[in-house]
């Protein structure tokens, strides 16, 4: 039997390590195009400044990888560690993508930034710039296989429940892997990738110009990044009505959570500008409502509805009493396996298996659930509702703001004026966190809003945890916290140290623009450090 | 045998592959971890042992992750039962793991010599505490680890953390850590020169001594312990839940199958010879064979904990009936049909490209080069 507090603890840890994971997520997938866009730019035309562009913001880019790369080793062992029963219970349809993503991307990616890193001398220009390419292709696809296994998770298919080995089994890869949801969620979540290196790159670059250093490097990987910005961005919030247009169809309860919807109602609905949901009364406390807007944004339609929380958790309710007598065939099958009887019950109830589920968390003995009982389960279909309306809406906004920010940078750029445009320069340097707040709050409107299933409709995130103690649980979130605090200290420390730096100057670069004192106490600092030991 | 039993057994030389390729190619970069305080006293030689690896670490990890990711796919159930069952040991591994990619990017970024100290014990714990617990965690297969299911395979372990430290599986931790040690002191020789090399070249005759009598100590404890026997059962090509079998524990059973079958003694012998060809190997200043040799008595190594444990991949001391085997544990014939696909496609791919990172970057790493170039470690 599973401790509430150890599922609530394992959800607590799960959630920062992969928050923490997606913060260094975005800037590789974002970068390493970037990096190969500039090195494509050096290799046709020879010119040493795209050299230096290419090696700077390079440099960065390690710094951040190294921990992308180890965060997202704990998030490989999490999936045993702490959800066990998940693991078993559908690994075999959720192992496949991540075995595919190390043996397709993670191999890629990371046997070719070495040599990204190492090989500028030892390789032709031509080969060089392929292996760039390799990396940004690596870590794309790694978003890829990723994403196909959150999707399963979100919209399972290409699946079905085997009683003889009591698991979940993969039917269709190809429908696993061509599902609409992960496609619309890579295209969504790599692209916000895009957005991320963007503001990055534009916001070091305008806090140069401020200081007027290394003009030269500022200004064009400026005018790059925001061009590749105001593309990214325009493709960020179309892909993103697509994702909600997909799922809001696949899951009406996350649906109802980020439109704060309590009540269905005849269209045309009214959207949510602002609201004030509260769980427990289940209503909005103040609202405000733009007509016609949710029909036409969710079902692109004037005439469409989708269902409120009210007839949402009706549905829930039958659900699980039809799911009961799924749970009590397997029951009898796991003693007896191949009962005849049994099969012909689990097979009359498979589809609300997850249901059934759901119950036992609060009777182990579904056969003898109240209606009660029933109730607490059918409630708890519905996930928190305010933190996913508001996550939402800042996601949205930040969205929108972020576009605005790029067509007015791409007017200054291609005009020649942005540096004159002081003020805009210091919202660019102010602007270099909003994509990563917005990724992150992305991820709670998916993962909230998928609550309380790890995969929706079919396991309850109550029963996926590991059996493990309230103590354990502990140790391993203070010890997570501990490392992440020390090693987000460090990797902001080196971030800003190598953009205080700046680039490296060349002895072959007559025309460099660098700061020589800067750029003379860096290698005197390399020097410095060979001496020691 | 039907066919899903074939691929069953597929996977389990695949697995083998993984375990060895990890441990040949992330064993040697934990190696020069563990090492590098000893082989590198000054900081540039430090460095220089650092770039030997530079290129290529990150590339050699993935590996590990990929094994992770195809017990995932091809055993869920080991993977869900033996990660969480190992958690305290598993977080250890992790943590130590996770200082590696800092360590080895953000060490030289400073010029602080308190910085570069302090990364490069982290560089030291990185390296031998993953390879201890890489190597105790075979040894407690062959002891039994106390787990159990609920009726709908729901695992609970109910031993204690301590528990996973006992003697044997210290042993093994050793073996492990030894050989990766060796590895790494050869890779060392390939790479550097001077007293880098020498020293390198002690460490690799040191540590394949060591390998050896650990190897043979462990070989003859094993001979005394209890083994599991699957005396009956669904079997292989039949799904099957692990409730469904019954197991036995018998004296000495883990030599079953090499008395069974004679040609399996080959193993145990590949790596004693591995061992000492790489003894000699180091010690006549031939790097590269050496190192070819580390990987073969790897191969052995690994091969003879399979083979003896076969077809066991997890067995319960506490209900030995529900131990883990490669027929109760692998994902469905498809998956495992899909995976052997994709497996057939990438790995070579990956052999083919990794070779040719190695020979971009092959040669010595020299000294001049590490203090002059910007994108060194
Ligand atoms: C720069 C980052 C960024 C920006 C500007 C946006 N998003 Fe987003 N969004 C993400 C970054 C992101 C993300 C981090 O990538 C998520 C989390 C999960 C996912 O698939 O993508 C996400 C999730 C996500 C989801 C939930 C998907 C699910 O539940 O599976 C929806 C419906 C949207 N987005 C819709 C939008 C809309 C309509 C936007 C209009 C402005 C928008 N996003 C801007
Ligand atoms: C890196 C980006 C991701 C972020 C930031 C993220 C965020 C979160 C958050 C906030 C939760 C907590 C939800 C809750 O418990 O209420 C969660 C849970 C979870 N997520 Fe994600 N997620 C990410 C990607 C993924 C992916 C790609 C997968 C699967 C491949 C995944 C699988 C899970 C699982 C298994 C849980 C635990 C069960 C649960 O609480 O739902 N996550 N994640
Ligand atoms: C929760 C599920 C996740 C798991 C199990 C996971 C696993 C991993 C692992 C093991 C690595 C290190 C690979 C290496 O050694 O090179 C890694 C890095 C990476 N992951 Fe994740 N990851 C998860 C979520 C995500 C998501 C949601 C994305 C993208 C949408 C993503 C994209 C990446 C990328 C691009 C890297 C490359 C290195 C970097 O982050 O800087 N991961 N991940």
């Amino acid at each position: 039997m599973h401790d509430i507090t150890v599922v609530d603890l394992s959800r607590w840890q799960f959630a920062l390590t992969a928050l923490y994971h997606f913060l260094f997520v975005p800037l590789t997938l974002g970068l390493s195009f970037m990096l190969a866009a500039m090195e494509t730019v050096y290799v046709t035309t020879g010119k040493q400044i795209y050299k230096d562009i290419v090696q700077f913001w390079g440099k960065l880019f390690l710094i951040n990888f190294a921990l992308g790369v180890a965060t997202g080793l704990t998030m490989e062992f999490e999936f045993g560690t702490n959800w066990s029963f998940y693991s078993s219970f559908v690994g075999d349809i959720f192992g496949a993508p991540l075995a595919i993503e190390g043996l397709m991307a993670f191999f890629l990616e990371a046997t070719f930034i070495g040599m990204m890193a190492f090989g500028w001398e030892r390789m032709r220009r031509g080969q060089h710039l392929a292996v760039t390419y390799m990396v940004a292709f690596g870590s794309n696809l790694s978003a890829l296989w990723i994403l196909i296994a959150n999707s399963f998770m979100q919209t399972p298919q290409g699946a079905h429940f085997n009683p003889v080995t009591m698991r979940m089994e993969l039917g269709s890869l190809s429908q696993l892997i061509f599902s609409h949801d992960a496609q619309a969620k890579f295209v969504h979540t790599s692209i916000a990738g895009y957005v991320t290196g963007a503001i990055f790159v534009a916001g070091i670059s305008a806090w140069y110009m401020l200081r007027n250093r290394h003009m030269e490097l500022a200004k064009r990987s400026f005018r790059m990044a925001v061009l590749f910005g105001v593309l990214s961005t325009a493709g960020v919030i179309t892909l993103g009505d697509a994702l909600g247009f997909v799922g809001g169809q696949a899951q009406p309860t996350k649906l109802a959570a980020m439109e704060g919807l309590w009540k269905s109602e005849a269209a045309p609905m009214p959207f949510n500008l602002v609201a004030f949901p509260s769980q427990q009364d289940q209503v909005n406390h103040g609202q405000l409502q733009v007509p016609y807007a949710l029909s036409l944004l969710v079902t692109h339609s004037l005439d469409g509805t989708v269902p409120g929380v009210d007839q949402l958790e009706q549905q829930a309710a039958a659900r699980i009493r039809n799911g009961i007598p799924a749970v009590e065939a397997l029951q009898t099958l796991s003693s007896k396996p191949g009962d005849a009887d049994a099969l012909a019950q689990f097979h009359a109830h498979e589809k609300d298996l997850g249901y059934g589920f759901l119950v036992q968390r609060y009777a182990q003995d579904v056969s003898k659930a109240t209606d009660a009982q029933i109730g607490t389960a059918a409630r708890d279909t519905i996930p928190q509702v305010a933190p996913i309306f508001w996550s939402f809406r800042a996601m949205v906004a930040m969205g929108l703001a972020m576009l605005a920010y790029f067509v007015l940078a791409v007017i200054f750029s291609l005009r020649n004026r942005i540096e004159r445009q002081r003020w805009f320069l210091k919202l660019a340097v102010w602007m270099i966190p909003v994509p990563f707040l917005a990724c992150e709050t992305g991820w709670l409107v998916a993962e909230l809003g998928r609550q309380p299933w790890t995969v929706y409709e079919l396991l309850p995130t109550w029963m996926s945890a590991s059996t493990h103690s309230v103590g354990y649980m502990i140790f391993s979130l203070v010890g997570f916290v501990g490392l992440y605090t020390v090693f987000i200290i460090a990797e902001m420390y080196l971030m800003v140290r190598a953009i205080r730096q700046g680039p490296q100057p060349h002895d072959d670069d007559a025309g460099w623009d660098g700061d020589p004192v800067l750029g003379n106490s860096a290698s005197g600092g390399r020097l410095a450090g060979q001496a020691e030991g | 045998m039907e066919i899903y039993g074939v691929f069953q057994v597929i996977w389990w030389l695949l697995l083998g592959v993984l375990l060895s390729g990890l441990a040949v190619m992330v064993g040697m970069d934990m190696g020069v971890g563990t090492i590098l305080r000893y082989v590198g006293r000054t900081d540039l030689e430090r460095r220089v042992a650092l770039n030997i690896i530079g290129p290529h670490w990150e590339g050699n990890q993935v590996w590990f992750v990929l094994g992770g990711g195809a017990v995932f796919a091809a055993f869920p159930l080991i993977y869900a039962t033996a990660f969480s069952g190992f958690y305290v040991v598993m977080l250890l591994l992790l943590w130590s793991m996770i200082l590696r990619p800092l360590g080895f990017e953000y060490r030289s970024k400073l010029p602080s010599a308190a910085w570069r100290s302090t990364w490069d014990w982290a560089l030291f714990v990185s390296g031998l505490v993953p390879m201890v617990v890489f190597g105790a965690a075979f040894g407690n297969l062959f002891e039994g680890v106390p787990f159990h299911f609920s009726w709908n395979i729901t695992s609970t372990y109910t031993g204690s953390f301590l528990a996973l430290l006992n003697p044997f599986a210290i042993l093994c931790g050793l073996l492990s850590a030894s050989l990766s040690v060796f590895m790494g002191s050869v890779t060392v020789m390939n790479g550097a020169e001077g007293a880098i090399y020498e020293r390198g070249r002690t460490l690799a005759r040191a540590s394949s001594v060591l390998a050896m009598v650990l190897f043979a100590v462990g070989g003859f404890w094993v001979r005394g312990m209890q083994g599991y026997v699957l005396s009956s059962g669904p079997g292989a090509g039949v799904p099957q839940t692990p409730l469904q079998q019954v197991v036995t524990l018998t004296d000495g059973a883990w030599f079953a199958n090499f008395h069974a079958h004679g040609a399996l003694w080959l193993l145990p012998l590949l790596a004693f010879a591995g061992m000492l060809l790489g003894l000699w190997a180091a010690a006549a200043r031939r790097s590269h064979l050496a190192w070819w040799s580390g990987a073969l008595a790897w191969i052995g190594v690994i091969g003879t904990a399979g083979v003896a444990l076969f077809p066991f991949l997890l067995p319960s001391s506490s209900v030995p009936s529900q131990s883990l085997t490669v027929w109760n544990s692998s994902s469905s014939q498809l998956t495992l049909t899909w995976m052997v696909g994709f497996a057939v496609v990438f790995v070579p791919l990956i052999l083919w490209y990794t070779s040719w990172a190695f020979y971009v970057m092959r040669g010595k790493v020299k000294a001049e080069h590490v203090a002059a170039d910007e994108h060194s470690y």
